[in-house]
C-alpha cells in the first residue's frame, strides 16, 4: 500500500512540474511580448515598459520561471494587473465558492445517479428502466443554462423559495450559503447525474453477469442481495473514474451557470481575466486547475485501491 | 425415495426447447455424472435443479429434493434451499470468487445465509473448518486472504468450501476441473469424492469428458441435444453401450495411437539450444521461466511439449515465435540462427487455444486466412490469394463458400479449422499448436486431431504440440518433452514415455490424467476375480 501511494505521489509531482513548464512557455516564452499584449493596442511605450519591469520580463526566462515557482510554493501568486489585489486573495475567494459548489453538485448527482443506475439495471427492459433511461437521455440533451433559467423562473420568481442569484459570502452563515448554491448545484448536477446514471447502469449490468454473482446466488442470496453485497462495490470502479473527471470539469467549467446566478466563482474569474488580458491571473488559475485535476486523479487512485485489493499490491488491473 | 428425483423435466428458453423429458435421480453418497458436449443441456439440467437459469427460462416437470417438491417453490423458498440444501461448484475458479472480498468473508457469508442465528465466532470457526477440510489450512491460508493470491486449484477449493460449508444434502459440480491442470484435476476430483463419502452427500457431477468421470462416478448419464440418450452404472456399463453416440464418445476416450512411419535422417527444421528466459519480478527477484532448454524437431516429426500451467511452456513457445526476447541460448530455424527475422519466421505458424478470441470478428474468413501472406517476399495477387485460400479451406474440411463468411457463423471446431488453414497458408515447416484442442468438445477434438495427423502426412509438416494434458498429445506425437519449472525433465518416444515413464513428475502426470482404459482394466480384473472360471478372452 505504501509503495503504491509513493508511486502515485511521485507521478503527481512530475505531472505538476511538466504542466507548469508548459503553461510558462505558452504564456511567457513563446514569441510575442506579454506586456504589449496586456496593454493592448493603445498602450504607450512608457506604460508598456513599466509593465515589463513590473512583470519581471527583463529577467531571463529561467530566473522568471524559478521565481514564479518558488513564489507559488510560498503562496505568492503575484498581483493582479486589473484588480490590483494579490492573486492569491482573488483565487481564495473564488475557490471558496467554486469548490463547495462543485462538491454540492457532485453529491447531488451521485445521490441521484447511483440509485437510478441500480434500479434501471435490475429492471432491465422494464417500464421503470425505459422511463429512467429516457429521463437520463433528456438530462444529457437539455442545455443546463436553459434548465437553470427555468428553475430561476419557477423557484425564485414564482415561488420565491430561493434568491435568483448572488452569493452572500460565508460570513452570512452555512445554511444561507447552501441555499444560495442550491439552484446552481442542481443545474450543474443534472447532466452529470444523467451521464453517471447511464455509466452506473451498464456497469451494474456487466457485473451482474460475473461468475461471482452466480456463486453468491448459489449461496442462497436473492438477486437483490447478491447485487448489494457483491455487485455494487465492483460496479463502482468505473463510476469513480467518471466522478473524478466530472469534478475537474465542474471546477472551472461552471462558468455559464456561475454567470446566470451571478456567483463569484473560478470559472468567471478565468473568463474575466482572459477578457481583460490579465495574464498573471490566467497563469495562476490555470496552474491551480492543473493542480486540482492532478490531486483529484490521485484521490481517485487511492479510492480505487480502497475498493480493489488487487491494486493495493501494485498489481496491474 | 432418492435424495434428488427429477421427473419429466422440460426446459425452454424464450420458446427454444433446451431440455426434453429428463429423468434422473441421485441417492445419498452416490456420484452421478452427466456427460455430454456443449449444448447438450447438461449444465441447464443442473441449473434447473438449483434454479439458476438464464432469463426467459420456462420449466415444467417436477424436481424432488429430500421429499420436497422444490420445482414449484417460490423464489424466496428456493433461496433457503440454495442456502442450506444444495451446494454448487462451477467451472471457472478464476472468476467464481468476488475479487474485492476476502475468502473468509465469502465462506462466512454462505454459513450466515444457511444459519442466520449463529454468533460471529461460531461462523468464523465453521468457515475455518470448511477451508481446512478442502485442504486450505488456516495457518497457511488465513481468512483474510484475497482470491487473487491463490492459484486456480486453490480458488476452486475455496468455492468447494463455500459449497460444503453448510453441509448440503446435494452437491452439484458443473465442470469443476475443466479449467485446471491435470494433476490439480485429479486432486479436486478426489477431494469431491472424499467429501461426498464423509458427509454422505449426493454429487451431481457434470463434465464433457467421459474419461474424467469414469473413475469417480457410480452412475453415468449421457446427454445429447437436451435428452438423456443413455444411462447406467456399475460394471459392464461401457461394454453394453446401446447408442451410437455413446459408443463414439467411449471410443474417443480410449483411442490408441495409430502407428506412424517416422523418418530417419530428415533435416532438422527447428532447433532450440540452451534457451534461457528470465523475468524480472520486483526489484531484486528474478524468475527463470525457461532454464537451459534444448530440443530439436526434424521435418515431418511431431513433438509434444507437456507440463502444467506455469511450467514455462508458453514462454518457450513465445520465444520460438519471436514474440519474446530471451537472455541466453539460440534458436535455429532451417539451420539458420533466428533473431526474429521475417524471412525465417515464416517457417513457423501458430494455432492458439481460443478459437473465439483469436479472430477479428469483423474480418471475413478470406481476409483472416490470407493475412499471413504479408510474411512472403513476393505476395500473391488478390485472385491468386483467393484461390489458395479456397484450396486450403477445402483441405481442412470446410467449403469454398465459407470464404466470405464471418467467424461468428462457425462452430468452435470449424473455427479451429479456420485457424489451421491460416497457419498452413504460407506452407510452413512447423506449426506450433498451443493448447489448440483444449477448448473443444471431446468428439470435435478427436476430429481436429484426425485432421492434424492427416495434414501432417499429406504436407510433410511438423507439429510442436503444447498441452497440459498427456492424453491429448498421446495420439498425435512421435516424441514427448515433459517440462517442469522451466526445465525439460524427461524426453523420449511417446510410446516409451507412456509405457515406462522414468521421472517421478511424468509418472504423477500420467497417474493424474483421466484414462478410461484404466477403469476398464480395473473392472476386468474385478470380474475375473468374481468369476475365476469364466474365460474373458
Amino acid at each position: 500500500m505504501g509503495h503504491y501511494i509513493l508511486k502515485r505521489l511521485l507521478s503527481l509531482v512530475l505531472t505538476l512540474l511538466v504542466a507548469t513548464v508548459v503553461i510558462f512557455v505558452m504564456i511567457e516564452v513563446v514569441p510575442g511580448d506579454p506586456a504589449a499584449y496586456m496593454m493592448g493596442l493603445s498602450g504607450s511605450t512608457e506604460a508598456t515598459e513599466a509593465l515589463r519591469s513590473e512583470l519581471g520580463l527583463n529577467m531571463g526566462a529561467w530566473d522568471r520561471y524559478i521565481s514564479w515557482i518558488t513564489g507559488m510554493i510560498k503562496g505568492d501568486f503575484g498581483t493582479s494587473y486589473t484588480y490590483r489585489v494579490p492573486v492569491s486573495d482573488l483565487i481564495t475567494d473564488r475557490t471558496l465558492v467554486s469548490v463547495p459548489l462543485t462538491i454540492y453538485a457532485l453529491i447531488l448527482s451521485t445521490i441521484i445517479a447511483i440509485p437510478v443506475g441500480v434500479i434501471s439495471a435490475s429492471r432491465r427492459g422494464g417500464f421503470l428502466d425505459t422511463l429512467l433511461m429516457g429521463a437520463a437521455q433528456v438530462g444529457v440533451a437539455i442545455p443546463n443554462f436553459w434548465f437553470a433559467i427555468l428553475m430561476v423562473l419557477f423557484f425564485s420568481t414564482s415561488l420565491r423559495w430561493f434568491s435568483a442569484g448572488g452569493f452572500p459570502g460565508w460570513d452570512a452563515g452555512f445554511l444561507e450559503c447552501l441555499k444560495a448554491l442550491t439552484l446552481p448545484a442542481i443545474s450543474l448536477a443534472l447532466p452529470q447525474a444523467a451521464i453517471l446514471a447511464r455509466v452506473m447502469r451498464s456497469s451494474v449490468l456487466e457485473v451482474m453477469n460475473e461468475d461471482y454473482i452466480r456463486t453468491a446466488r448459489a449461496k442462497g442470496l436473492s438477486k437483490g442481495q447478491a447485487l448489494m453485497r457483491h455487485g455494487l462495490r465492483n460496479a463502482l470502479i468505473p463510476v469513480l473514474t467518471i466522478l473524478g473527471l466530472q469534478f475537474s470539469f465542474l471546477l472551472a467549467g461552471g462558468i455559464i451557470i456561475e454567470s446566470i446566478f451571478s456567483l463569484p466563482g473560478l470559472g468567471r474569474l478565468v473568463f474575466q481575466s482572459i477578457a481583460q488580458r490579465d495574464l498573471i491571473v490566467v497563469k495562476s488559475i490555470v496552474t491551480l486547475l492543473v493542480l486540482a485535476v492532478v490531486v483529484i486523479t490521485f484521490v481517485v487512485d487511492l479510492l480505487y485501491a480502497a475498493v480493489d485489493p488487487r491494486l493495493r499490491e501494485g498489481k496491474r488491473m | 425415495m432418492p435424495l434428488l428425483d427429477v421427473q419429466n423435466l422440460n426446459l425452454s428458453i424464450h420458446g427454444v426447447e433446451i431440455l426434453r423429458d429428463v429423468n434422473l435421480s441421485v441417492e445419498r453418497g452416490q456420484v452421478v455424472a452427466i456427460v455430454g458436449e456443449s449444448g447438450s443441456g447438461k449444465s441447464m439440467t443442473s441449473g434447473a435443479v438449483i434454479r439458476l437459469l438464464p432469463e426467459g427460462a420456462d420449466v415444467t416437470g417436477s424436481i424432488w429434493l429430500n421429499d420436497q417438491e422444490i420445482g414449484s417453490m417460490s423464489e424466496k423458498e428456493m433461496c433457503t434451499v440454495r442456502a442450506s440444501d444444495i451446494g454448487m461448484v462451477f467451472q471457472e475458479p478464476m472468476s467464481a470468487l468476488n475479487p474485492v472480498e476476502t475468502i473468509g468473508a465469502q465462506v462466512m457469508e454462505a454459513i450466515n445465509f444457511s444459519e442466520p442465528g449463529l454468533s460471529r465466532g461460531e461462523v468464523r470457526q465453521r468457515a475455518e473448518l470448511a477451508l481446512t477440510r478442502v485442504g486450505l489450512p488456516v495457518e497457511r491460508f488465513p481468512l483474510t486472504t484475497y482470491p487473487h493470491k491463490l492459484s486456480g486449484g486453490q480458488r476452486q477449493r475455496v468455492v468447494i468450501a463455500i459449497a460444503i460449508s453448510q453441509k448440503p444434502a446435494l452437491l452439484i459440480a458443473d465442470e469443476p476441473t475443466t479449467a485446471l491442470d491435470v494433476t490439480t484435476q485429479a486432486k479436486i476430483l478426489n477431494l469431491l469424492k472424499k467429501l461426498v463419502d464423509q458427509d454422505n452427500m449426493g454429487l451431481l457431477l457434470i463434465s464433457h469428458d467421459l474419461a474424467v468421470v469414469a473413475e469417480v462416478a457410480d452412475h453415468i448419464i449421457i446427454m445429447k441435444d437436451g435428452r438423456i440418450i443413455e444411462q447406467g452404472g456399475g460394471k459392464g456399463f461401457f461394454d453394453n453401450l446401446q447408442h451410437e453416440y455413446s459408443k463414439a464418445l467411449f471410443a474417443a476416450a480410449r483411442k490408441q495411437r495409430e502407428e506412424k512411419f517416422i523418418k530417419d535422417g530428415e533435416d532438422t527444421i527447428l532447433e532450440v539450444k540452451k534457451l534461457r528466459k528470465d523475468y524480472q519480478i520486483g526489484r531484486k527477484k528474478m524468475l527463470r521461466a525457461v532454464n537451459d532448454v534444448s530440443f530439436s524437431i526434424r521435418k515431418g516429426e511431431n513433438i509434444g511439449l507437456v507440463g502444467e500451467s506455469g511450467c514455462g511452456k508458453s514462454t518457450l513457445s513465445r520465444c520460438i515465435l519471436g514474440l519474446e526476447d530471451f537472455q541466453g541460448g539460440e534458436i535455429y530455424i532451417a539451420e539458420k540462427k533466428f533473431n526474429g527475422e521475417k524471412r525465417l519466421r515464416r517457417h513457423i505458424s501458430v494455432v492458439f487455444q481460443d478459437p473465439y478470441g483469436s479472430f477479428n470478428p469483423r474480418h471475413t474468413v478470406g481476409r483472416l486466412v490470407s493475412e499471413p501472406f504479408y510474411l512472403l517476399d513476393d505476395q500473391p495477387r488478390p485472385d491468386q490469394a483467393r484461390e489458395q485460400v479456397c484450396e486450403m479451406l477445402v483441405r481442412v474440411g470446410l467449403t469454398e463458400a465459407d470464404i466470405d463468411k464471418y467467424p461468428h457463423e462457425f462452430s468452435g471446431g470449424q473455427r479451429q479449422r479456420i485457424a489451421i488453414a491460416r497457419a498452413l497458408i504460407t506452407n510452413p515447416d512447423v506449426i506450433l499448436l498451443d493448447e489448440a484442442t483444449s477448448a473443444l468438445d471431446v468428439l470435435i477434438r478427436d476430429q481436429i486431431l484426425k485432421l492434424l495427423s492427416r495434414l501432417s502426412r499429406e504436407l510433410d509438416i511438423s507439429y510442436l504440440f503444447i498441452s497440459h494434458d498427456l492424453t491429448t498429445v498421446k495420439n498425435i506425437t512421435d516424441r514427448i518433452l515433459v517440462m517442469k519449472d522451466g526445465t525439460i525433465v524427461e524426453e523420449g518416444r511417446t510410446i516409451d514415455i507412456f509405457a515406462r515413464p522414468t521421472h517421478p513428475y511424468t509418472k504423477s502426470l500420467l497417474d493424474a490424467s483421466p484414462d478410461i482404459n484404466k477403469v476398464i482394466a480395473a473392472e476386468t480384473v474385478d470380474r475375473t476375480r468374481e468369476n475365476p472360471n469364466e474365460n474373458i478372452f
